[in-house]
């Protein structure tokens, strides 16, 4: 009883709840806090600025300049060049394409595969949920970043070519994400069960079956919505770790992770951070907004989970 | 009790050993081995070393030898270091646990008193301010924050040591000694404090936050006693109680080392041992750390579940 | 005599999405020293709020105490600092509330929470306190008190919690008690009890005791005066035979009239029609209008104020209305 507590629970527009004001009422609730929406336009403005804005550097095609070589930032060159007298704002830029793309890319497998696979255990259950949930309990016990490191070592021994790495860095990453989001999942799908096929198998006889489906997965929407969002956080940064050891996506292709690893040069480290420091901020700001955002979204989407 | 244990058990050691064999696989699959990666060997030599080391042997056969050394406490020799790898693990592995220890001290102290008060200040400018550092805390790159704050507390302004335990050729003892290790360990501590501060305090601000709604909250309130007590007898110790399950799961944190940090500040503790030996392709010495880590998180959990059936007088098992 | 609790014209809004809910609104009532008034009306009515209010425990930051006075023993209560209203609470004036069994700290044993004001407010050391806890628990009625010290609440009933939660409340001897429906979630022969405890604990202290409920039956038993509101508002009030012989207000008639009453057979228990209003969309008149079988023009224009009709007795009905 936390309403007698002094607080008064009060239920706005009991009455004219319709379908449809679900989503209209939580857009509007998403727009009045300011954290999401400061959160949402600094990840838009990233994604702007990483797809459109090297089509307005005139460092685009990534020349080898020696007459410019490691020079600090300039009017020229606002970040500086790098060793090869590139223009080091244009390669964070480009460098965002390639890791915003691998963390959405790696994010919308691992959310399709442990959705599929937690809808699957959950609605058949049986053996087939204890096969699925027990691969899942084996693959959170081993340790995920060793795991990825053997991944991304056995990429290197078999020589893959870096332009294709990005693809097997999105599938690795989705390989070490999907238990968890399955076992979330799983949970939801348990939990909407008891409540929906008590309902189904009683009025509607045989006809439950079908009707559970429809009634279970628009109820899933939601908590998937806000699973994917925080997760693009996560797979940016799991890929900035792995790029930033060698194991990921590797040079010439730039990710902001493999742009960082210039500081495990004594030189760059110590005496041109423009090199490394701008790609970290980059992953920051990014990560950062969309955790902020995906927070939010998680507020007017799941009450259930307010915090 | 009893049976409920051993169902926990014995599930326990069979997801171990799928584990196991698992890791197992994986780094025999990984292609080059520590022998043919060493260019002084000849190929005869080579050979030779496959069959001491059993490396021309099918791979279940490999597996079984592993797994019955295992099992009897022995994991191989590193073969990058000619130590046997659990006298390895001893001797890296209180670096780990000093550096993750000190951290999660502070950690757990941090978030619980930041987290109260937020709660108690909910929807105020200290507890936005708070939900902002949290996430930021939650968002930073663990290896960029490291490299950043060594460019700028030991390069630029040379207020500590860049990395390392002591101070190279140092020969402290006793006082200076401890000084020395508290020098160095101060920014990788410092780190792994922030990377952990933002879950943690989040955790507790929304636990806080639940039971100062409770009745008994008001109750406490009703019987005059000062906010002070109202906050931190009655509320914090509800608050704290779902807390002990992370205890469990401190576990593989506490004794598995940092990889990433204790490799970007030069920490000699196990998860930087590992980073080293995986460059080296010491298949003993890493299927030996995984596993290690594979044990500790399963111990963790099932100590979780005990802990909390422990703590919690109403839940029955 | 002054009263020993003199609220006046007590106001506690509410900062809601769809605007301001005013909880309570207006309330005036008074309680003399070891006197029983008892409030009563249906739930959400305002009637815990002003109890809440007069403790200061409406929590921010939606809600506040938006005016009015709440005097007692002289002071005015919404005018002390913080701190002086804390050492009143618990001491001078103390409350009980309608769950026992959320009310109590689950990790802290018994005899440690009744201990606690006693260390607070008369400053008793720990093993006083534990030895006056433990004659606590024996005068409120429960065997074994020594045991019962140092159990947890989970390990009582019902029953026995809220004699706990008495024995906190009367510990350092308050001039005041109000009790929060102390009886709404305990079993029949449980609430019989505890109301016995009460009146015989404020028979020996002469203490005065503010009563909430919505309960007629604990009214008719407990009362010397009775306060009757509706949304936010005290429609009727007057001592208590008068009340119940006479009631003047529809609002009360209809109150008494789905009261069961033993012995009296009836074709089908009265229920008043309707539902209670949505305290956020009140009109200008009278807020019972809508279910009230004599409500006239006036009453949907015009709010009608509570006014005296005979010795010790005020309704708020135009139906017994001097003017007009």
């Amino acid at each position: 009883m936390s309403v007698a507590n002094g607080r008064l629970a009060v239920q706005p527009g009991a009455g004219r709840s319709k379908r449809s004001s679900i989503w209209g009422d939580a857009a509007r609730r998403l727009i009045r806090n300011k954290l999401a929406v400061s959160g949402f336009l600094v990840v838009a403005l990233m994604f702007a600025a990483c797809f459109l804005g090297p089509l307005f550097s005139p460092y685009a095609d990534n020349k080898i300049n020696m007459a410019q070589m490691n020079r600090p930032p300039s009017a020229s060159h606002w970040l500086g060049t790098d060793a090869l007298g590139r223009d080091v704002l244009t390669r964070v830029l480009q460098a965002g394409r390639i890791s915003l793309t691998v963390g959405l890319a790696s994010m919308g497998l691992s959310v399709a595969l442990g959705a599929l696979l937690g809808i699957v255990a959950g609605y058949y259950r049986g053996i087939v949920d204890q096969l699925i949930m027990r691969l899942a309990d084996l693959l959170l016990t081993i340790p995920s970043l060793p795991l990825l490191f053997i991944a991304g070592a056995l990429l290197s021994e078999w020589k893959v070519p870096p332009d294709s790495r990005m693809y097997i860095v999105m599938i690795m990453l989705a390989v070490v994400g999907w238990p968890g989001l399955a076992r979330m999942v799983r949970g939801q799908i348990l939990s909407l069960r008891e409540r929906e096929f008590m309902q189904a198998t009683t009025v509607l006889g045989l006809r439950g079956r079908r009707r559970l489906l429809g009634h279970l997965l628009p109820n899933l929407v939601p908590l998937l919505i806000v699973i994917a969002t925080l997760n693009i956080g996560g797979a940016i940064l799991s890929e900035s770790v792995l790029s930033f050891f060698g194991l990921g996506v590797t040079p010439p292709t730039p990710t902001w992770g493999n742009m960082i690893d210039a500081a495990n040069n004594m030189i760059d480290f110590e005496k041109r951070p423009w090199l490394w420091i701008p790609p970290g901020f980059s992953i920051f700001a990014t990560v950062i907004a969309i955790n902020l955002f995906g927070d939010a979204l998680r507020d007017v989407l799941d009450p259930k989970q307010r915090r | 009790m009893s049976t409920y244990l051993i169902r926990r058990l014995s599930y326990m050691l069979l997801i171990l050993l799928a584990a196991s064999f698992l890791i197992f696989a994986l780094y025999a699959l990984t292609p080059g081995d520590f022998i043919s990666g060493n260019i002084k060997l000849t190929p005869e030599r080579k050979a030779e070393l496959r069959m001491i080391y059993g490396l021309d042997q099918p791979l279940l056969d490999r597996y079984l030898t592993w797994m019955g050394n295992a099992l009897r406490g022995d994991f191989g020799i590193s073969l990058a270091q000619q130590k046997p790898v659990l006298t390895l693990f001893q001797d890296y592995i209180w670096n780990s646990f000093l550096l993750a220890a000190v951290s999660t001290f502070f950690t757990w102290l941090l978030a619980v008193v930041i987290g109260v008060l937020a709660a108690y200040r909910q929807y105020s400018w200290f507890d936005s301010l708070v939900m902002v550092l949290i996430f930021a805390a939650m968002s930073i790159p663990s290896f960029f924050i490291g490299l950043f704050l060594i460019k700028i507390f030991a390069v630029d302004l040379h207020w500590l040591p860049p990395g390392g335990m002591t101070t190279t050729g140092s020969n402290a003892e006793g006082w200076a000694y401890v000084l020395e290790v508290a020098d160095h360990m101060a920014l990788p501590a410092a780190v792994m404090t922030l990377l952990g501060l933002g879950s943690l305090t989040r955790y507790f601000r929304s636990n806080m936050i639940d039971v100062i709604k409770q009745d008994y909250i008001r109750t406490a309130r009703a019987k005059g006693l000062p906010e002070r007590k109202v906050l931190f007898t009655h509320a914090l110790r509800n608050a704290l109680l779902p807390a002990i399950t992370l205890v469990g799961f401190e576990l593989p944190a506490l004794f598995g080392g940092s990889l990433i940090i204790e490799s970007i500040f030069n920490w000699p503790g196990i998860g930087q041992l590992y980073m080293k030996s995986f460059g080296l392709r010491d298949y003993p010495l890493l299927m030996g750390f995984t596993m290690f880590i594979a044990v500790l998180t399963v111990v963790g959990t099932l100590l979780s579940d005990l802990l909390y059936r422990i703590a919690d007088p109403r839940v029955n098992l | 005599m002054e009263a020993l609790l003199d609220i006046r014209e007590l106001q506690t809004h509410f900062q809601t999405e769809a605007g301001v809910l005013r909880a309570v609104d207006g309330v005036s009532l008074r309680v003399r020293e070891g006197e029983t008034v008892c409030i009563v009306g249906e739930s959400g009515c305002g009637k815990s709020m002003t109890a809440m209010s007069v403790l200061g425990l409406v929590e921010g930051p939606s809600g506040k105490v938006a005016g009015g006075e709440v005097r007692f023993g002289g002071r005015d209560l919404l005018r002390m600092s913080r701190q002086e209203l804390r050492t009143l609470r618990g001491h001078e004036l103390s409350m009980i509330f309608q769950e026992p069994m959320s009310s109590l700290n689950p990790v802290l044993t018994i005899g440690r929470q009744i201990a606690e004001p006693l260390r607070e407010h008369l400053r008793l050391g720990r093993k006083e306190a534990m030895r006056r806890a433990v004659e606590l628990i024996r005068e409120v009625g429960i065997s074994r008190p020594e045991q019962i010290a140092d159990a947890y609440p989970h390990e009582l009933s019902g029953g026995m919690l809220q004699r706990v939660m008495i024995a906190i409340a009367v510990s350092c001897k308050p001039k005041l008690l109000i009790a929060d429906e102390p009886t709404t979630a305990l079993d029949v022969t449980i609430q019989a009890q505890i109301l016995d405890l009460l009146r015989g604990l404020q028979a020996k202290s002469g203490m005065a005791l503010l009563l909430i409920t919505h309960d007629l039956g604990v009214v008719a038993e407990m009362a010397d005066y009775v306060i009757v509101m509706y949304a936010g508002k005290v429609v009727e009030e007057g001592e208590v035979e008068r009340l119940f012989r006479e009631p003047r207000h529809p609002y009360t008639q209809g109150l008494l009239r789905s009261k069961p009453v033993l012995g009296q057979v009836r074709e089908e228990l009265y229920s008043i029609p309707g539902q209670v209003p949505n305290p956020l969309e009140l009109g200008a008149g009278c807020a019972f209008a809508d279910r009230c079988e004599f409500a006239m023009d006036r009453c949907r224009r015009q709010e009608p104020p509570l006014a005296p009709v005979g010795s010790d007795q005020q309704a708020a009905c135009w139906l017994h209305g001097k003017e007009g």
